[in-house]
């Protein structure tokens, strides 16, 4: 939203991050029997006062990864710089300090606001927590500069969160994050829980508060359009890792990816013109298991510009194309070009329960509906 | 005639001690052979409501629904239990939101597919399995003869819901009615969900009910739209119609307020202000009157009725006192 002469300096620098989690099986042993890659080696860099939207579909990454770099999940390996901070080796006591600088709005309102606490009290003990809680009267006039700030009455102080409704919940989760003072949001599917009408209004909301308060964002979402929308740079992740990075308007342009190609046209845009004359890239089966990432490039099981060689057995490399434009895929020239031809693409078995070592056994059904139900 | 003809359908919520609430409030619609019909409208329009009052899925008791909702000449709300039973699954289908708690986790997916046929079709269990993992097939399940032994946890939720779909059309509905189905699943997989309902309904003269909130599937699959509110629909028409000049305001504030893919960034969205719980009784006026930009006195003094539009030609019906003029309409389309 707010366009940058000259690209300022990185507020947070993501550093070949990881986050592996491990499936335990036994409940004497707990072995480890193999690790979900949830995320699985990043790298980004968000600047000073842009929007960077983090896209990609369920089971991607995408919250870990924001997670991750606020340290509310432990990242298996990589560094996560703030400000020219590392926050890798903090805990304790200055890693909570740090912690007012980075705040997190989250998808469902509701879960995320304590129903026992009154908007008061949510709003105050993150101020309190950090020290600024100045005496009652200023920090009566700060709840009053934040309900103003994000649109809530001033009556709200005393309601509780069941009183209020989607939209408003979310403001409220909105006015707590700032109440800090932070210099970066992370909004973890910000506007997705909300009905269609309401989205816009907090979508406004979240642009307004950056314009006043020069704040940064991550933005994690689903919704492309949402994404495209509120976002200055776009992320684009598959299956733990970043496929491609470029400016919004750049990314819609021309998306060179041929995962970004096909989610871009997978979704849908509300004119029926534009639907009818719209060419889809369907993409064969569904997203592979994160416990057992196919080898090479991650991408290459449901890819319809998959070639014979290197997809299969060497994991492409984020590379910048043109100037901010990075892309994870060998052939993105060619395929840009027009040399690589769309083909066909069997979709794959997919299974969802995620078994390491695939159980046979387990693939028999019932014989008949007495066997079933038992006798 | 048309395959079903939903004539001023009402479905009143009574629970002793609280004031009955009105879900879905004089709905009529018709759905012709081949039909894609849409029902569109945020949380609580009443499109769910309708959709199990006209399959009979809705409990006895604490429920009132009056009007008719006639299929091919049988009033279907005066049905027993027993006639409705031997309807659903064979004329009548339906496909939910979330396949995982629609399917029975404890029975293989292969059960569940051929106790329909068995059922319906009378084919000995043998049939049955064979024409189970044709219909798996069909609906694009990769080794379908395998899945057949599966149980639904082993399935992704794409696979789930084409199972789902494979158990609707078992029996050649003439009728299939799908609630928000690609709503719990990822864009890339609810782009080949919708690419299977559009096939199906062009190969086999299906009628389709679309339920969504999402604008755009309704965009690039429904014939004809009707957008829901308050358990009223408010404008009907055909969709290049609604998408070109949609004249609700409240049609017309959805579409103003979505965030578009191919719209040029920094535009700012126009949202609708409130939210869908401000609303005032459909008897005193219209119910979208407090949220509406348009609205003048009377809106909240005398109720508008469903009427054909005055002003743009076409099929479209309109429940608005004061419509948004075509000029801006048209105008503010261009320029998103």
């Amino acid at each position: 939203m707010t366009e940058l002469e000259n690209p300022s300096s990185p507020l947070v620098e993501v550093v070949d991050m990881k986050v592996h989690f491990p499936i335990r099986r036994g409940v004497v042993l707990d072995k480890t029997v193999g690790y979900v890659y949830a995320v699985d080696g990043v790298d980004l860099s968000i600047r000073s006062g842009e929007t960077y939207g983090l896209v990609g579909e369920s089971g991607c990454g995408k919250s870990t990864l924001g997670r991750a770099m606020l340290k509310l999940t432990e990242p298996t390996a990589g560094r996560v710089v703030f400000d020219g901070i590392d926050l890798s080796s903090m805990k304790g006591e200055p890693l909570r300090t740090m912690r007012r600088r980075m705040q997190m709005v989250f998808q469902d309102p509701l879960s995320s606001l304590d129903p026992r606490q009154s908007v008061e009290s949510l709003l105050v003990e993150g101020m309190r927590a950090h020290g600024l809680d100045k005496g009652k009267e200023s920090s009566a006039k700060r709840l009053r500069e934040l309900l103003l700030a994000v649109g809530l009455p001033s009556t709200s102080l005393r309601k509780y969160p069941h009183e209020f409704s989607g939209g408003q919940r979310q403001r409220i989760g909105i006015a707590r994050a700032l109440s800090v003072e932070p210099d970066l949001i992370v909004a973890d599917e910000p506007v997705s829980a909300l009905d269609v009408s309401v989205q816009a209004q907090v979508i406004n909301l979240l642009e307004d508060l950056q314009t006043e308060f020069g704040l940064t964002y991550l933005v994690i979402a689903h919704d492309l359009a949402v994404v495209r929308h509120i976002s200055d740079r776009v992320g684009v992740m598959y299956l733990g890792g970043l496929v491609e990075e470029a400016d919004s308007d750049q990314l819609y342009r021309e998306p060179l990816h041929p995962y970004t190609k096909a989610l871009m046209s997978a979704v849908p845009v509300p004119d029926p013109l534009v639907e009818d004359r719209r060419e889809r890239i369907l993409l064969a089966g569904d997203l592979p298991s994160p416990a057992n990432p196919p080898t090479g490039c991650r991408f290459h099981t449901r890819c319809p510009w998959r070639q014979e060689t290197r997809c299969d057995t060497e994991r492409p490399a984020l590379r910048e194309i043109d100037p901010g434009h990075r892309v994870a895929c060998h052939y993105a020239e060619d395929i840009r070009a027009g040399r690589i031809r769309q083909h066909a693409v069997e979709a794959e078995l997919v299974r969802e329960d995620w078994d390491v070592v695939p159980d046979d056994a387990s693939l028999a059904g019932p014989a008949s509906v007495t066997e079933t139900l038992g006798p | 005639m048309a395959l079903l003809e939903v004539r001023d359908l009402s479905v009143v919520f009574q629970r002793r001690g609280e004031r009955p609430f009105t879900a879905v409030d004089g709905v009529s619609f018709d759905v012709e052979p081949g039909q894609t019909v849409g029902l569109v409208g945020e949380s609580g329009c009443g499109k769910s409501v309708t959709s199990l009052a006209i399959m009979g899925l809705l409990a006895k008791r604490g429920v009132k629904i009056s009007g008719s909702a006639k299929f091919d000449g049988t009033e279907l709300l005066s049905l027993s239990d027993r006639q409705m039973r031997d309807r659903r699954g064979r004329d009548l289908g339906m496909v939910f939101q979330d396949p995982l708690s629609s399917l029975n986790p404890v029975v293989s997916i292969g059960l569940q597919v051929t106790e329909v046929l068995e059922r319906h079709r009378d084919m000995s269990r043998k049939q049955a399995s064979v024409e189970a993992a044709e219909l798996l097939e069909k609906v694009g399940i990769p080794d379908p003869k395998r899945r057949l032994s599966e149980y639904p946890h082993q399935l992704s939720g794409g696979m789930r819901q084409r199972a789902l779909i494979a158990i609707a059309l078992a029996c050649r509905p003439r009728l299939l009615i799908a609630d928000e189905p690609t709503t719990a699943l990822d864009v890339t997989i609810q782009a080949q969900i919708l690419a299977l309902l559009a096939d199906l309904v062009r190969d086999t003269e299906t009628a389709l009910i679309m339920i969504t909130h999402d604008l755009g599937v309704v965009a690039g699959l429904c014939d004809e739209v009707n957008v829901l509110y308050a358990g009223r629909v408010v404008e009907r028409a055909g969709r290049h119609d609604l998408f070109r000049v949609p004249r609700h305001p409240y049609t017309h504030g959805l579409l103003a307020s979505i965030p578009r893919l191919d719209a040029p960034r920094g535009e700012r969205l126009s949202p609708i202000k409130g939210s869908v719980s401000d609303n005032i009784p459909w008897t005193t006026g219209c119910a979208f009157a407090p949220r509406c930009p348009n609205a003048l006195d009377t809106c909240v003094q005398v109720t508008p009725a469903m009427e054909p539009d005055p002003v743009v030609a076409g099929p479209r019906l309109l429940r608005c006192h004061n419509p948004v003029e075509p000029a801006t309409a048209a105008e503010q389309e261009i320029m998103s």
